[in-house]
């Protein structure tokens, strides 16, 4: 993964130069935030009703028998967009999204689909890299969006519904209130960003690489879905280390 | 294929190989080759499978670097990213090389949309233009995976026809096809030349169709141009690697009385 860092570099750095076309390819940008956001939604929205609720469940019991249970909502609010929403849905999505682009540019270079774009003049880059890249740009965040409110909503029913806990909606969401701010979010999505950024270039780089047949595509999938986690969780440091020296 | 669409001169470029070696890890596979091909020449490069024809057209449209030697497009580099621009090449690969992701029409019309030369209802009228001449009428909405390879074929021949290129590389441009699908596509080469005075370079292992349309034809062997001429000169040419390519036939039948005869 680390021998190929150079080379995702020079993509992406091709790629940001290929943006001002991003109006021409409109049409592949549609069609690829069709693909990540309005098919990985329900996923998304299950994942992440899932997390808040387990979260709750296993914080909950602890904070009320020690008289704070009111702690709960800011708790759940604050590491759901902090942390779990943007990497737990930057992970799903490498597997479901990262794993589709590698494996639709590898097949296309396996099969010479590429090299008849390079003959007609057609960069791949532009025609390929950049609707991808742009698109998952715009869907991850917003699915991280939505995520966070139905994670937030998981948890608060768990908070209601669970014996141990049983405190009120409105008790959840206030400290929530009191906890999150608006930067709080806006802190999530901008590491969600840089997340997506990751997986679209790691995914279409491994597409571009791909050599052999089925077994090279197959094998070039495996590596952009586990490039792509790996790189997220060890960027999640070192972004959240640098989104620190901005907190007061 | 370059951006410029019909402004450019209609005419063919002439293309020059000088000393191109090629070698994938240690193999050399192509020993140094140098030929020329005159404007608006059909040139047929032909032999046996493995010999390096189709590593030579993928270094000839600039998909592959040499390791030495230099291919010349009207004494520019191929190298040099403005000759993609500046001359109107195209290639048909032997898979056919479609876009899955998009119909048949769609890949007929993708240099013209790509390069926005023309408006939409024209990109569709010439794509169904170019699939019925080439006998795929009713094709143009269907997916390339539902097309069999024959008709592939001729999809991505229509698809180099669409930008009335002046130098057009020909990857075994009748494999796969039936022998009336081969005369049309043999005619089409030759109409191309009459018509818009194109330069076409072809590699295959197809006889008929090399002696049928070639101006010239070069013989190569593991990796080397081994002879060149008109197809009269490579007939007569005595070297036995060339005459057995030629003659190579069934010749058992004509020996043997036939299962089918012995029974009867």
């Amino acid at each position: 993964m680390f021998e190929n860092i150079g080379e995702m570099v020079m993509l992406l750095w091709r790629t940001l130069r290929s943006l001002p076309l991003t109006f021409r390819q409109r049409t592949k940008i549609y069609d690829q935030l069709f693909e990540i956001g309005n098919a990985s939604l329900l996923m998304a929205c299950i994942l992440s009703l899932f997390i808040g609720g387990v979260l709750t469940l296993r914080t909950g019991p602890y904070l009320a028998e020690r008289g704070l249970a009111s702690a709960i909502g800011g708790i759940v609010g604050y590491s759901l967009c902090r942390e779990l929403a943007p990497v737990m849905m930057s992970i799903l999505i490498a597997g479901r999204i990262g794993s589709a682009m590698a494996a639709e540019i590898g097949s296309m270079q396996v099969y010479q689909e590429i090299d008849a774009l390079r003959t007609m003049n057609i960069n791949p880059i532009h025609y390929l890299v950049l609707p991808r890249l742009v698109a998952i740009a715009i869907a991850l965040p917003v699915l991280v969006l939505f995520s966070i409110l139905v994670g937030w909503v998981g948890g608060a029913a768990v908070a209601v519904f669970n014996q141990k806990i049983s405190i009120t909606f409105q008790a959840f969401f206030s400290t929530l209130r009191d906890v999150v701010d608006a930067s709080d979010v806006a802190n999530g999505l901008f590491k969600t960003f840089v997340f997506a950024v990751v997986i679209g270039v790691v995914s279409c780089h491994q597409g571009l690489v791909t050599i052999g047949g089925p077994r090279g595509i197959g094998r070039s999938v495996t590596k952009a879905v586990v490039n792509s986690i790996v790189l997220i969780l060890i960027l999640d440091y070192f972004v959240t280390r640098f989104l620190m020296f901005f907190e007061k | 294929m370059s951006a410029n669409g019909n402004s450019q001169p209609q005419h063919g470029v002439r293309v020059e190989v000088r000393g191109l070696r090629k070698s994938y890890d240690g193999h050399l596979v192509l020993k140094g080759i140098d030929f020329a091909v005159e404007r608006e020449e059909i040139f047929v490069i032909m032999g046996p499978s493995g010999s390096g024809k189709s590593v030579l057209l993928k270094h000839i449209i600039g998909l592959e670097t040499p390791d030495a030697g230099e291919i010349l497009v009207e004494g520019e580099s191929i190298r040099n990213p403005e000759v993609m621009n500046k001359y109107r090449l195209a290639m048909v690969f032997q898979s056919g090389a479609l876009l899955n992701s998009l119909t048949v029409g769609e890949n007929v019309g993708l240099y013209l949309t790509e390069h926005r030369l023309k408006k939409p209802d024209e990109i569709d009228r010439i794509a169904t233009e170019k699939l019925e001449f080439l006998g795929l009428k009713g094709v143009k909405d269907r997916s390339p995976s539902e097309l069999s390879g024959g008709m592939k074929k001729r999809v991505a021949i229509a698809r180099a026809l669409v930008i009335e290129p002046q130098l057009i590389l020909y990857d075994e441009p009748t494999s796969e096809l039936d022998p009336l699908m081969t005369v049309v596509i043999g005619e089409e080469i030759l109409n191309l030349k009459r018509r818009i005075q194109v330069t076409s370079l072809v590699v295959s292992h197809d006889r008929d169709l090399a002696f049928g349309v070639a101006d010239r034809i070069a013989m190569m062997h593991e990796g080397q141009l081994i002879a060149i001429g008109t197809p009269d000169q490579i007939r007569q040419n005595a070297d036995p690697r060339i005459q057995r390519f030629l003659t190579a036939d069934f010749k058992l039948n004509n020996l043997q009385e036939s299962t089918y005869e012995k029974h009867t």
